[in-house]
């Protein structure tokens, strides 16, 4: 039982981390050029919105009949679902960097480019990192459902236990995506606090 | 689309289900949150405690939890109700303790000066006050529970999910975008119509 689970968590985790992973990488960016933009930022944010309505499982469910069955499928799936709370979340964070300490950048001699890398990013981060540890969540949460459109995982697990009435397997294979969730969660929290901490 | 045209009422029905059993568990769990987060407003360890565990909860993947509550009630109706309920916990102690944690203590004093009792305080100055934060929590825990609920449809609870788990099933892609879209633009209706009522409760509290 637990050589399966091990090997489903394996691929969990996985799953999350390239989601996790390529959400960051379209939605930093994006969001950091929309916050001063408002032509940008108004769509991206409705979207954005929009974006953290819609179910989960009818998002997989949607993208089957487009994309087949597999990991194509939820792996897009699962970068949807992670991009609103890191675009939310770093729009939030750059602008709530105070304007003393730009125009402090500014008076030093900084350019643009550099006021955004020594002074912008790194106190935009604590809360970007909030964003991510959202997302990393909800992303671990559902990719539990991604079975349902056969990309494996844990999910693979409990919907077998259900099937089988396995109350052993349902429990472990249950209670090992919480953990990863909460793992999740934790580390962020802290990488957060850490940051913060350097930053003030 | 042509599912839709096709089986007009299959689709309404479902939908009808699935708003019911939404607007069900809402109702109860309102009912229970609401007294539980008056208790966390008063801090304490209690209220620590409390809403640690209402946050475990809220951490444990919405299948995960399904699947415990299927093997302790059975299929159907009854373990989506429970998780839906469970679920929005979190959500609405959270709030609703935040939104009377936010109430400023010149008005509890003013209104504690004024003669009224404890109870008073509550029923017409702290709740009052607090109503956008606890509807903005209501609007949260709503769109997470469309989204829960058509979990149901794997556990033979009808709604939305119904159509979507026979469409995954039998391999009827019209039946799952049907599902899908009805489910999405469900939890948009409740979205944009308590985002509303978080206006309008609101703008009628800061006159």
């Amino acid at each position: 039982m637990w050589a399966s689970i091990l090997q489903h968590a394996g691929r969990h985790a996985l799953l999350c981390g390239e989601a996790l992973a390529l959400a960051i990488l379209v939605g930093a960016p994006l969001a950091a050029l929309g916050a001063h933009r408002p032509a940008l930022r108004a769509p991206l944010l409705a979207v954005a919105a929009v974006g953290r309505t819609i179910p989960s499982i009818a998002l997989l469910a949607l993208l089957l009949p487009v994309l087949g069955v597999g990991t194509a499928p939820a792996l897009v799936a699962l970068v949807v679902l992670a991009l609103p709370p890191i675009v939310v979340n770093v729009d939030l964070g750059i602008r709530g960097v105070a304007p003393a300490a730009i125009d402090a950048a500014t008076g030093l001699g900084m350019n643009a480019r550099q006021r955004f890398g020594r002074v912008v990013a790194p106190l935009a981060l604590p809360v970007a990192l909030a964003g991510v540890r959202t997302a990393s969540v909800e992303v671990i949460a559902s990719a539990t459902l991604a079975t349902f459109i056969g990309a494996g995982g844990l999910g693979d697990d409990i919907v077998r236990a259900l099937q089988t009435d396995d109350l052993r397997l349902l429990a472990a294979a249950s209670i090992t995506v919480a953990a990863m969730a909460f793992a999740a969660e934790l580390f962020f929290t802290r990488a957060a606090r850490a940051l913060e901490v350097r930053t003030s | 689309m042509s599912y839709l045209a096709a089986h007009p009422l299959r689709v309404a029905l479902a939908l009808g289900a699935h708003v019911e059993l939404v607007l069900g568990a809402l109702a109860l769990a309102f009912a229970i949150a609401l007294p539980l987060g008056i208790r966390c407003a008063r801090g304490g360890r209690v209220a620590g405690l409390l809403l640690g565990a209402l946050g475990a909860v809220y951490t444990i993947p919405s299948l995960a939890l399904l699947a415990l509550l299927v093997a302790a009630l059975g299929l159907g109706t009854l373990p989506i109700f429970v998780a839906l309920v469970a679920y929005a916990q979190f959500v609405l102690v959270r709030n609703v303790a935040a939104g009377i944690g936010g109430v400023d203590a010149a008005e509890r004093e003013a209104a504690i000066a004024m003669g009224m009792t404890a109870r008073q305080v509550l029923a017409r100055v702290e709740l009052p006050l607090a109503l956008p934060v606890i509807v903005g929590g209501v609007r949260i825990a709503a769109v997470a529970m469309v989204a829960l609920a058509t979990l149901g449809g794997y556990v033979g609870a009808s709604g939305l999910g119904t159509l979507i788990f026979t469409g995954l099933a039998l391999h009827h892609p019209d039946e799952i975008i049907a599902g899908s879209i009805a489910a999405c633009a469900l939890a948009i209706a409740f979205d944009l119509a308590l985002r509303g009522v978080e206006r309008l409760v609101s703008y009628r509290s800061s006159r």
